[in-house]
């Protein structure tokens, strides 16, 4: 189908796309790159009166590493953060799921701030700004607001964010020495919206997690990090310990049923993508008890 | 303001200038408008890849980018690529491996994996797969196309050996 009337304004700066938002509340919606904005209009879930382009605001691109944070723009698209050297060094988990995010042509247009504003709870980057401890930077009339990511996501394609604010940047603490990252999604076809994925960040201490932030998705209404994750920190993760974190995670998680895959099914899933992560992390090539591998 | 606006871009190396409505995406103006066939519409929601052409050098789904976004941008269409004969050993490759059988899909795949035989002048056939994994095909199944695309990398590095 393609996209119902709409009116169209190029926003010419942050403060200018600011105004259209207040004066025109829910019945605008920003477009940045388009690639989940787009599809959902084309297909008429939503018709908005109005759409704020934020596409030509170099003020909202770009990658840029300051004191101990890296600090990515909204508008950085997804080719840009898999090219990123800086992103690289000190974010290697989010090069790692960049390449898990649709395809090609797609990446070419979709950015960071679109993908985290949309907030699908199948999508690869929320769960990276969790695992990552990312600080999402949002700007109103009123001036900056920083919300943690875990109080960012609220439900299905549902923020922190209102209606008369714009998603500006993100900023992520940089990866120290001794940490560790795991990324891993299983879809039926690769670049398709998972049906269960992990993004998972560590501190190791020799062979013990001295930190594990386990970012799930597809999993539930929003992405999850999951409170089993201390069940393995600070002590000796034998096979009876990462059998009964996989039990707690199987516990904590309330999967949807969906055409894609049931509950159950995502939940044992999830189980599966913890097995893996974790002897991963560890740096052990045998994968642990607790779980099929 | 859901009234017609004025757009100026670069079209297969002709400007273009055209009033068009917000709601008008860059796959109907390049048809519709255009006349420029060669860009098919599928599934109009990104998952088809059907509707793929170059903005500024890179690929992009045209069914998901408004006309108006595209205002001073550079767009290339498979009429474009084939005029200038960019794609012609890709083109032959294709016929040569019956990788086409309706050719819907046919425009879109060879605006793909010219895109990748950019990047990556010897691709691997996973790095292929990878790459065209955005478009699909009902036909021919993809190993025939795999295989076209495998062969004009070959092609291309001996040439330039």
């Amino acid at each position: 189908m393609k996209a119902s009337a709409f009116a169209y304004a190029r926003a010419t700066s942050v403060v200018n796309a600011l105004e259209l938002l207040v004066a025109h509340g829910d019945k605008a919606k920003v477009l940045s790159g388009g690639q989940s904005l787009m599809p959902a209009m084309n297909l008429r879930l939503i018709s908005p009166e109005l759409i704020v382009d934020i596409g030509e605001l170099a003020e909202l691109r770009g990658i840029a590493v300051r004191g101990d944070v890296l600090i990515i723009g909204a508008l950085t698209r997804h080719v840009d953060l898999a090219r990123s050297p800086e992103i690289a060094a000190h974010a290697p988990l989010l090069t790692e799921a960049i390449a898990h995010v649709a395809h090609p042509a797609i990446r070419n247009r979709g950015t960071l701030g679109g993908s985290l504003a949309h907030a699908d709870p199948a999508s690869e980057l929320p769960a990276c700004m969790l695992a990552l401890h990312a600080t999402i930077v949002v700007r109103g009339q009123a001036g900056e607001r920083r919300i943690a990511a875990e109080d960012f996501f609220t439900g299905i394609y549902e923020t922190a964010l209102s209606a008369q604010e714009l998603l500006v940047a993100v900023e992520l603490p940089l990866a120290q020495k001794r940490s560790a990252h795991f990324f891993c999604e299983f879809a039926r076809r690769h670049g398709d919206y998972a049906i269960a994925g992990l993004a998972a960040q560590a501190t190791v201490e020799g062979d013990v997690f001295a930190d594990l932030r386990l970012a799930f998705f597809a999993v539930g209404d929003r992405p999850i990090l999951a409170r089993a994750a201390k069940k393995l920190v600070n002590v000796a993760v034998t096979p009876a310990v990462l059998s009964d974190a996989s039990a707690a995670l199987a516990e904590e998680l309330d999967p949807l049923d969906d055409q894609q895959a049931s509950a159950s099914m995502r939940r044992h899933l999830a189980k599966v993508l913890l097995a893996r992560c974790v002897p991963a992390l560890l740096g052990r090539t045998q994968p642990g008890a607790g779980g099929p591998a | 303001m859901t009234v017609p606006m004025l757009i100026c871009l670069d079209v297969n190396g002709e400007d273009v200038e055209a009033q068009v409505l917000p709601r008008l995406n860059l796959a109907d103006f390049l048809r519709e408008h255009l006349q420029l066939t060669g860009t098919h519409v599928g599934c109009e929601h990104g998952v088809c890849g059907a509707c793929t052409v170059r903005v500024n050098g890179e690929i992009v789904r045209s069914c998901l980018m408004l006309a108006v976004q595209a205002h001073g941008a550079s767009v290339q269409t498979i009429e474009g690529l084939s005029d200038s004969g960019e794609v012609a050993d890709l083109q032959a490759a294709f016929r040569d491996r019956n990788a086409l059988q309706c050719g819907f899909c046919t425009p879109a795949m060879l605006m793909t994996a010219q895109d990748l035989l950019k990047q990556h002048a010897e691709p691997d056939r996973e790095q292929i797969r990878q790459h065209l994994s955005g478009n699909y095909c009902r036909c021919t199944g993809y190993q025939a196309i795999i295989d076209a695309v495998e062969t004009t990398a070959r092609q291309r590095m001996g040439r330039r050996s």
